[in-house]
């Protein structure tokens, strides 16, 4: 009699819990295992399960906070460099064009990403792109081969191109972006990869909120000279005088290695912008998330408290009638 | 995940209303490049926008005027900041590979690589010297002139006691190199210190 009464008190309870996607809470009532300040024997639901849920996300949303405000002020600092260095590759566009559509036998997509996560899509995006280059530029005797610098890019790339792949480069963070440690890096690059086009994908940073996908070529001497003899773009270039060296392609040479590393540096330090504006716009959105969480979390846990203070009246009140009556 | 998706999907119309601006900029002749671009991959990959180039972010240069103008326009740039953007000069000298090269309007298209020399910059009766340490300078037919250096420092804060202590070592360490690289390396070190010297003397 006693089980058919609690019983019932169970089933009448367990519409008061919001249909929400809260299972512990709905399990609670079910499986009296928590009592929670009364005498035993009383059964109603416990607020505990929910007071927990509300401090786990309440900690959420400070954490989430917190990492807003880390990555605001990153994105302050590299933003300057970012700007600064935005006149760097500009000479070079303006002298050598720019020829995405260029035909060659061999290219290489160097993708930039980030080392960290939590910064929304922009390393999914990368990724896409550099597979959709690898797709535009493959071929009968043509091949495409991977360049990449992040542990995110890695992450994607490995698992469906790994022999494409020929060199990985991480952490690149670890110290403050310039361009001596850039340079090194292209060095690498330009030494162990044959290539007759360089394309670099990484994202360029527009506005905290918007960084657009972008694609910059760099082309091999010898493609630049077979660009400028058949005309077209380049056709130009034939008419400027190449001043010392010994010859004309040991100046290309060092242009088209010095044209590398500049557009490397600058699109490093763009994708660290951007990474770190996609950053502070996702901890952004997951902090107001989690604000919605607590304020929803907060109602349940009311509804909770007042339905068990509202059955422990039931309980005295019906105790005392069935006392007098 | 989904409302991520559904804000990149509110944020690309607002790109396309953002890139206008460019097109506008843009001649015929940059969007034909990034024409056959753009249509090579929608043809490949359809479902995804097309990454921008280069070319949509930068301002178109003018073409070769057919007299010569009265200004050169400069351009410097090193990798952390332009120090002078677009400037009307009449004058620079840039410490070419094969000596120092004076550069009027007019001058004719070059391509030349620099060595760690003096570059002054002659506007009116002032002059703007500064010391270079390597790195290119592209001379354009409509009396464009872009230089590209590496690291580039006013004269007046180089520091002559250093410039000394520096060439002194560099050449002990070029006696005392055993390796090619070490000697390339030591090489290297004296001739920028002894450019430096020649700058702050002469």
């Amino acid at each position: 009699m006693a089980m058919a009464a609690l019983r019932r008190e169970g089933r009448r309870f367990a519409p008061l819990i919001s249909p929400r996607p809260i299972t512990a809470v709905r399990s609670s009532p079910i499986a009296p295992t928590h009592e929670d300040e009364g005498p035993i024997g009383v059964r109603y639901i416990s607020t505990q399960v929910v007071r927990n849920r509300m401090k786990s996300v309440k900690n959420i949303q400070k954490i989430t906070k917190a990492m807003k405000m880390v990555a605001a002020s990153k994105l302050r600092a590299v933003q300057t460099k970012a700007e600064n260095s935005r006149g760097l590759w500009q000479p070079f566009t303006a002298l050598l064009g720019d020829l995405p559509s260029v035909d060659v036998k061999k290219s290489v997509v160097v993708t930039i990403s980030s080392d960290k996560g939590l910064c929304g899509g922009i390393n999914s995006t990368s990724v896409k792109i550099s597979k959709g280059i690898h797709k535009l530029n493959s071929g009968p005797e043509k091949e495409t081969k991977y360049v990449i610098l992040g542990e995110k890019a890695k992450a994607q790339l490995i698992r469906d191109s790994k022999k494409d792949i020929e060199l990985i480069i991480t952490e690149l963070q670890k110290n403050p972006l310039n361009y001596t440690q850039v340079s090194v890096l292209a060095d690498e690059i330009l030494k162990n990869v044959e290539f007759d086009a360089l394309r670099i994908v990484f994202n360029k940073f527009h506005s905290v909120v918007s960084f657009v996908p972008t694609v910059s070529t760099v082309l091999s001497p010898e493609i630049v000279e077979r660009e400028a003899e058949s005309g077209g773009k380049l056709g130009d270039l034939d008419n400027y005088e190449v001043e010392g060296g010994e010859t004309k392609g040991e100046i290309l040479q060092n242009l088209a290695e010095f044209q590398f590393s500049c557009v490397m540096f600058n699109a490093v330090l763009e994708n660290a912008c951007s990474e770190q504006g996609a950053r502070m716009s996702a901890m952004d959105s997951s902090s107001r998330n989690a604000g919605d969480m607590l304020d929803r979390l907060t109602l349940t846990y009311n509804r909770t408290r007042q339905a068990s203070i509202t059955t422990e009246l039931i309980e005295i009140i019906s105790g005392a009638s069935a006392l007098e009556g | 995940m989904l409302r991520q998706a559904s804000r990149l999907l509110a944020c690309r119309p607002k790109l396309a209303a953002r890139a206008r601006p460019f097109s506008t900029d843009l001649p015929a002749a940059d969007q034909t490049a990034d024409a056959t671009f753009t249509e090579a991959w929608s043809k490949v990959i359809p479902n995804l926008d097309p990454p921008k180039t280069p070319l949509s972010f930068m301002q178109p240069r003018p073409p070769t005027p057919s007299s010569i103008p009265s200004k050169l326009t400069v351009n410097f740039v090193l990798p952390y900041a332009s120090a002078l953007a677009t400037k009307e000069v009449d004058m620079v000298i840039v410490p070419a590979t094969t000596g120092q090269m004076g550069v009027l309007p007019g001058h004719v298209a070059t391509i030349a690589e620099l060595k760690p020399g003096v570059l002054s910059v002659h506007e009116g009766n002032e002059v703007t010297k500064y010391f270079v340490s390597s790195g290119f300078v592209f001379i354009h037919a409509n009396s464009f002139a872009d230089i590209i250096a590496v690291e580039a420092v006013p004269l007046d804060q180089l520091d002559a006691n250093l410039v000394q202590k520096g060439l002194a070592e560099f050449t002990s360490k070029l006696s005392s190199a055993t390796t090619d690289l070490e000697k390339a390396e030591a090489q290297i070190g004296i001739d920028v210190h002894s450019a430096l010297n020649s700058a702050l003397t002469g």
